[in-house]
């Protein structure tokens, strides 16, 4: 069972419907207890960093990372993957997991902001999350903020500067796209999630 | 790199999608849900269903529709027409929608943008913006085009960023449906004037006028029904000659 984290902001409806297509058993879930009950868990964050404040009163935060710390496999999707790093200078008061090092920031004022549309990846052939995508595929972005090229990035995405577009480390995942809005690359991306 | 964005807009009436010429005149052309996917499945990078017609008497029609089309469509997928407060935006985004497009009531209620941004995201409200040419400017309709408000719609275009829009679809309702070209002219007042995502639209007759828009015009994204719908332009085949003329596009996808 893949448990889908709702912390009261946004609208998880396309990520499920997604998810629901490639035939994946989901519990969209509020409760630390079904996180731990969970096969893989997904992080679909969606809005401003400070909306992360209402994991923490949840429990769901620390639940997340404890899930995490099992070995299962997580995915953060957009706010979701940013909260993985360590902050982001939106909300400069909370904190996010530091599983990747380095804070999310705004992009240069020589582009507009936020991004919108699609926007082309290039992968690293070894991500076990990106296996298959061929270069230079398109996945569609819509954010203000972006997160920092680590070590762990997998894609990178240009936009005024590069960028992370995904990140994994062992069984962490990121992506800053929304792969359920990204047609078949994106459904493909999904499913690999689904068969780690 | 950030590609431009075409998009594929049905117009629906009763549950049907229909287009007119000028906002009038209006034709059958299909069903929702098998309008967009065909449109995704050609290249489609977005789609925007607007209830024309809407009443509060129909809104399960729409929300109806909005299901069945949402269902399997993986690209963003907007829907708007007759949302006048959060609870009409929050079935519409339930019925599987991932952006709302307002119009008419934010332009008499600005602060709706941000209600609905607060609660959504702002990247889920697209203010969308009927403006028709005048001596000097462009003026700002309302309810379908038949109320002029005597705003600018380069004003109002930036107000609307102020309260939280995510991005603006403008339509030229002098070139709506008429195939004639897009109204650079509009498209490039209010894209100069916005630090959000603009998306042009009324007038989409051929690939020049897209290439036009996106030069000229600073477009982030153009709409266009009629053309699509009754298959006068293919788009992949639009994108493949948008891409020979070096207007980044997501081609092959």
């Amino acid at each position: 069972m893949i448990a889908l984290v709702d912390y009261g902001a946004g609208n998880l409806n396309s990520v499920k419907k997604a998810l629901d297509y490639l035939g994946a058993e989901i519990l969209v879930t509020d409760q630390p207890e079904i996180l731990a009950a969970a096969d893989r868990i997904v992080f679909p964050g969606v809005g401003h960093f400070s909306s992360l404040r209402a994991l923490d009163r949840a429990g769901m935060g620390k639940a997340l990372l404890q899930a995490a710390s099992t070995g299962k496999p997580l995915l953060g999707i957009c706010l979701g993957m940013q909260w993985l790093f360590e902050g982001s200078e939106e909300c400069n008061d909370i904190a996010g997991a530091g599983i990747f090092p380095g804070k999310c920031r705004q992009f240069p004022s020589s582009v507009k902001s936020p991004h919108v549309g699609w926007n082309s990846v290039t992968a690293k052939e070894d991500s076990r999350l990106l296996r298959g995508i061929a270069q230079n595929s398109f996945v569609y972005y819509t954010h203000s903020f972006h997160a920092p090229l680590v070590a762990e990035t997998t894609a990178a995405t240009e936009y005024g500067l590069p960028f992370s577009g995904a990140v994994e480390r062992g069984n962490i995942f990121g992506v800053q796209f929304h792969p359920e809005k990204s047609g078949d690359v994106g459904l493909s991306i999904l499913k690999n999630f689904c068969e780690l | 790199m950030l590609t431009k964005r075409i998009i594929a807009c049905l117009d629906m009436d009763g549950g049907r999608v229909v287009k007119g010429v000028r906002f009038k005149n209006l034709r059958d052309a299909g069903d929702p849900a098998e309008c967009a996917a065909a449109h995704a499945r050609s290249g489609a990078d977005e789609i925007v269903l607007l209830d024309i017609t809407a009443t509060s008497g129909n809104r399960n029609t729409l929300l109806d529709a909005v299901r069945s089309t949402a269902h399997s469509l993986f690209v963003p997928f907007t829907v708007g027409g007759g949302i006048r407060q959060l609870d009409d935006a929050a079935a519409v985004f339930d019925a599987g929608a991932d952006k709302i497009a307002i119009n008419s009531a934010a332009v008499r209620d600005p602060t709706l943008i941000g209600t609905i941004a607060g609660k959504f995201g702002s990247q889920a409200v697209v203010v969308a913006i009927d403006a028709r040419k005048t001596g000097n400017g462009f003026e700002v309709y309302v309810s379908g085009g038949r109320v002029p408000t005597g705003r600018d719609a380069v004003e109002w275009a930036r107000e609307a960023t102020a309260c939280g829009a995510g991005e603006i679809l403008l339509t030229s309702m002098d070139r709506d449906g008429t195939q004639s070209g897009f109204d650079c002219g509009l498209v490039r007042a209010v894209a100069e004037a916005v630090s959000i995502p603009v998306i042009a639209s009324g007038g989409a007759g051929s690939a020049r006028d897209f290439i036009k828009v996106f030069r000229g015009g600073r477009a982030d994204a153009a709409l266009a029904a009629s053309i699509f719908h009754f298959g006068l332009e293919n788009i992949s085949e639009l994108k493949s000659e948008l891409s020979d003329a070096g207007i980044p596009v997501r081609w092959p996808c």
